[in-house]
């Protein structure tokens, strides 16, 4: 399927279902990162059982350096 | 002690984490900071890239509080978003409202700002607005329910320092919440004055971080915010325009 991520057109594999599966993709299941899907925030618990479907925007948020 | 909220902090020092030279210069100045807030920005990640570390990452977080900022957000909503992002991390409750409403000057959107305020109220945060240093702005945000304000010394990054003190004293005054001295701050000098002034805190970024020695630096502004608190908690004598002798006048030595 094809997601928009962070601004740009995104090819996932068949096995990327869940936002779990996204994260694992991209090596960030152990880094500190907010979900945002269709502009809704998703809670920690929900990754596991929400499925992304295509056109999803998806935003990978992390906090960095700022005054 | 700096109570915000519900909250106390021994320090009344918070530092910025941004534009710092090299990562271990800033875990330094941090420790030696002795600072307990330190903000952050809210962005994407830059999941193309090789992963550079991350300094929250890095950080201790039962150490620090969390002070996320809205930086970036031009209008309330965008600030709101930012803020709900920052909260879902699960890691801090508190935000720094800033909606900068000029490119150039950097200064906040009085509008926008007291309108993100509102809602972020509503929806439970602990709310610390960064502002201009106008008064009214600065009451009309603290019958909202703010928990702190935040007015800047003189814009963002601009190193001026103090250049309004009298509106900050009306500001500081007239406060039912803690008064943070926000942006513009340059030197040592300018972090001590703003104690001075009666402010409950410092919020400095840049003239640590981009000082020649950003260490060094933020030990002496730890050193300045603590010493215009003692010398604002002992009082100043009045100012006089002519002098005053120190010496007693009485048994001068005289031929």
């Amino acid at each position: 399927m094809n997601i928009q991520l962070n601004g740009k057109e995104q090819q996932l594999p068949k096995e990327v279902v869940t936002v779990t599966d996204l994260l694992h993709f991209f090596e960030l299941s152990n880094r500190i990162v907010i979900v945002e899907v269709n502009r809704d925030i998703l809670q920690k618990e929900q990754y596991q059982t929400h499925l992304l479907k295509d056109s999803d925007r998806v935003e990978l948020i992390h906090f960095v350096g700022g005054g | 002690m700096l109570k915000i909220a519900d909250r106390t902090f021994q320090s009344r020092l918070l530092l910025g984490t941004g534009k710092y030279p090299s990562f271990e210069v800033q875990k330094k100045a941090v420790e030696v900071s002795e600072s307990e807030i330190l903000t952050f920005a809210v962005r994407r990640m830059d999941i193309f890239e090789e992963s550079q570390p991350n300094f929250l990452e890095q950080l201790d977080l039962n150490r620090y509080t969390l002070l996320p900022n809205t930086a970036g957000a031009k209008t309330a909503e965008e600030a709101v978003r930012i803020a709900k992002l920052a909260k879902a991390s699960g890691l801090c409750d508190m935000i720094k409202v800033e909606v900068i409403g000029c490119d150039k000057s950097l200064l906040p959107d009085p509008v926008e700002t007291l309108k993100a305020s509102e809602q972020l109220l509503e929806e439970g945060f602990i709310v610390l607005p960064y502002t201009s240093d106008d008064v009214v702005l600065a009451k009309r945000l603290e019958q909202l329910g703010v928990h702190a304000i935040m007015p800047g010394a003189s814009p963002i990054g601009s190193g001026k320092g103090i250049i309004n003190p009298l509106n900050l004293q009306f500001i500081i005054e007239q406060s039912t919440v803690p008064v943070i001295v926000d942006a513009g701050i340059g030197s040592p000098k300018d972090a001590a004055y703003a104690m001075e002034l009666g402010a409950d805190g410092v919020l400095l970024n840049t003239a640590v971080s981009n000082a020649n020695d950003p260490v060094k630096m933020a030990i002496a502004m730890k050193l300045a915010i603590e010493a215009g608190r003692l010398g604002y908690e002992a009082g100043r004598i009045a100012e006089k325009n002519y002098g005053v002798a120190s010496s007693p006048l009485a048994g001068m030595i005289t031929s």
